[in-house]
């Protein structure tokens, strides 16, 4: 039965929640650009996405590649909700002996691709795409990139392999949250015309309010439906959505809330 | 394996050498792919691409995303090979390699040729001096750098048919063959090519070849070399070092690359920790220039001759 539009904004509420208790527990990390994405992957675990969490290594599982690996948080809490690992296990983010590492790492299960890195991602998702193609199988990737990623060359390399050897397997997914790590993205390095760019190089380009439940989820399925180039998602997104002293603070990129910004956090999130 | 070793040229580039080994290699294993990058000619994948077209991929001049296509169909179940020069499939995508491919220890094979400064003509920004050295700095990676085509033929399957990261160091120029037909390449294992109990030389890739003609010169003189073929540098055979430094006493050894973390550096630095011995390490100290390869090496001091100077200073450190 098809999850609801309402069930979803219900589960992601909770992933934010789990996003800023981890994060605050293991005293550092990525919350901005966690809280910006969670919607999507909300989406994409638990309604988009063919997926076994009991059997992570199902072959013909749809591959979620988180490229921003920093915004790993959010993907622990969308694995854990999905039933990859014990929820209480989110707990255990960034410390030792630990599964769950600072950048994402293949070693928790559901996690696809090790990154930490800048701009691999897209790579990563055109040979899983590749090979999916050479197997016949009905996989599709999903990646997630920063926008501020966009400023590595390979996410452009990419790109245009992409387009050239035909994949329509493959849906890119920018989190246009506006903020990287020192500053806005517009200071930093202006990404625009961004849409201009990728159709550019061949994509389809569908942008949506990355918050907006249903439009999140009209645009991965428009995505899919789409044949014989890949497809991009813009996604407008707010760093740090959901708290309003995270809400497009550049601060809180890499920085973990203390104890009373916790408590707050959590109030806003009830 | 089954690779039979005597369909190899007395003389043929180990490029070429596994250009074709690709696609027996192909037909063998369906799950592989092979992955280049406009060079297709020149190492010879271009062959693998004829024979298996659904299996071959041209990313052009862009080795960051080959490196991490090839991760991706790798975690697919694919065993992905790198197809291009030394240089650029090692230096250009590094940090590719590195989170992408050896901290997940997926199953990427770099299939480098155009290595060293047997490359010549083309310069120094072609010499691949530091491959070994970058890519032993990886900790999942395993290094083979074969001595002629017959092991570079057998390296290649060996390569493909275990499972991890692995780079095969090639040269562009042909290769003297130094094996036998009855040889049997073995993965992390040195090979004793010339009994002798004065001092070891230990050598890897094209300077096999020159080690065995400083061996024969030196015996006529009195100095009986053993002769190690360490093929595989990374996972070094650290027992057939200590016990050739036991049995001869003394230990040089000949790379055609750079000595900083190379072959010298890895078998100085194990017997250090191990068993102190005197050690000659013939090999480059810098960057070369333009020039035939041969003029190169004679230049840059890692011909036969330079070897045999190596081994009397060596054979002079020796106690009592």
């Amino acid at each position: 039965m098809t999850v609801t539009i309402q069930e979803l904004e219900a589960t992601a509420k909770k992933l934010r929640r789990q996003i800023v208790t981890m994060v605050a527990a293991g005293g550092s990390g990525h919350p901005g650009g966690s809280l910006s994405a969670t919607d999507i992957l909300t989406a994409l675990y638990f309604r988009v996405m063919r997926h076994r969490p009991a059997e992570p290594a199902w072959p013909d599982r749809d591959r979620f590649v988180l490229s921003k690996a920093h915004a790993c948080p959010v993907l622990y809490a969308a694995l854990a909700s999905s039933g990859y690992f014990p929820e209480e296990e989110l707990m255990t983010f960034r410390k030792i002996n630990s599964r769950l590492q600072g950048h994402a790492h293949i070693k928790t299960p559901g996690v696809e691709m090790s990154g930490g890195s800048l701009g691999q991602g897209l790579s990563f998702g055109l040979g899983t795409a590749l090979a999916a193609r050479l197997d016949r199988r009905p996989t599709h990737t999903y990646v997630l990139l920063g926008d501020g990623e966009c400023d590595e060359g390979q996410v452009w390399e990419a790109a245009m392999a992409a387009k050239h050897h035909g994949v329509d397997n493959l849906t890119a997914i920018v989190d246009r949250n506006g903020i990287q790590n020192d500053r806005f993205t517009w200071q930093v390095m202006n990404l625009e015309p961004l849409a201009d760019k990728w159709r550019a190089f061949g994509w389809h380009v569908v942008k949506a309010n990355g918050h907006d439940m249903g439009q999140v989820v009209d645009a991965l399925e428009q995505a899919v439906r789409t044949k014989g180039q890949p497809s991009v998602i813009i996604a407008e997104t707010v760093k740090g959505k959901g708290v309003s002293f995270m809400e497009n603070n550049p601060d809180f990129h890499g920085k973990a809330p203390n104890k009373q910004e916790l408590e707050q956090a959590l109030k806003e999130l009830a | 394996m089954t690779t039979t070793a005597n369909t190899v040229a007395p003389t043929a580039s180990t490029r070429e050498v596994v250009g074709k080994a690709l696609v027996e290699l192909g037909k063998r294993h369906s799950n592989l792919v092979v992955l280049g990058g406009d060079l297709n000619k020149s190492t010879y994948a271009n062959m693998f691409g004829k024979e298996f077209p659904d299996r071959f991929f041209d990313f052009g001049p862009a080795e960051q995303n080959i490196v991490n296509v090839a991760a991706g169909m790798a975690s697919s179940g694919k065993v992905a090979v790198v197809s291009t020069f030394s240089v650029f499939g090692t230096g250009r995508p590094y940090d590719q390699l590195r989170v992408g491919v050896a901290q997940p220890n997926l199953n990427v094979k770099l299939f480098l040729t155009h290595s060293g400064i047997v490359t010549g003509e083309d310069g120094v920004s072609a010499q691949s001096i530091e491959d070994v050295a970058i890519i032993s700095a990886l900790p999942t990676f395993k290094v083979i750098v074969p001595a002629d085509g017959p092991e570079a033929e057998q390296a290649a399957a060996a390569a493909v048919e275990t499972p991890g990261p692995f780079f095969v160091r090639l040269s562009r120029s042909a290769t003297p063959v130094v094996h036998k037909p009855e040889f049997r390449f073995r993965l992390g294992v040195a090979e004793e090519m010339r009994q002798g109990k004065d001092v070891a030389i230990i050598a890897c890739g094209i300077m096999v070849d020159a080690a065995l003609k400083a061996a024969a010169k030196l015996a006529e003189g009195g100095v009986h070399c053993r002769v190690l073929n360490m093929a595989t540098v990374k996972p070094l055979d650290e027992q057939a070092v200590l016990k050739a430094a036991q049995e001869t006493g003394a230990i040089v050894t000949a790379e055609e690359h750079l000595l900083d973390g190379g072959l010298g550096s890895m078998v100085a630095s194990l017997l250090a920790r191990k068993r102190p011995t005197p050690v000659e390490c013939v090999g480059l100290t810098g960057y070369a220039e333009s020039g035939a390869p041969q003029l190169l090496l004679e230049k840059y001091h890692l011909t036969p001759n330079d070897i045999a100077t190596a081994v009397q200073r060596a054979v002079g450190r020796k106690k009592g």
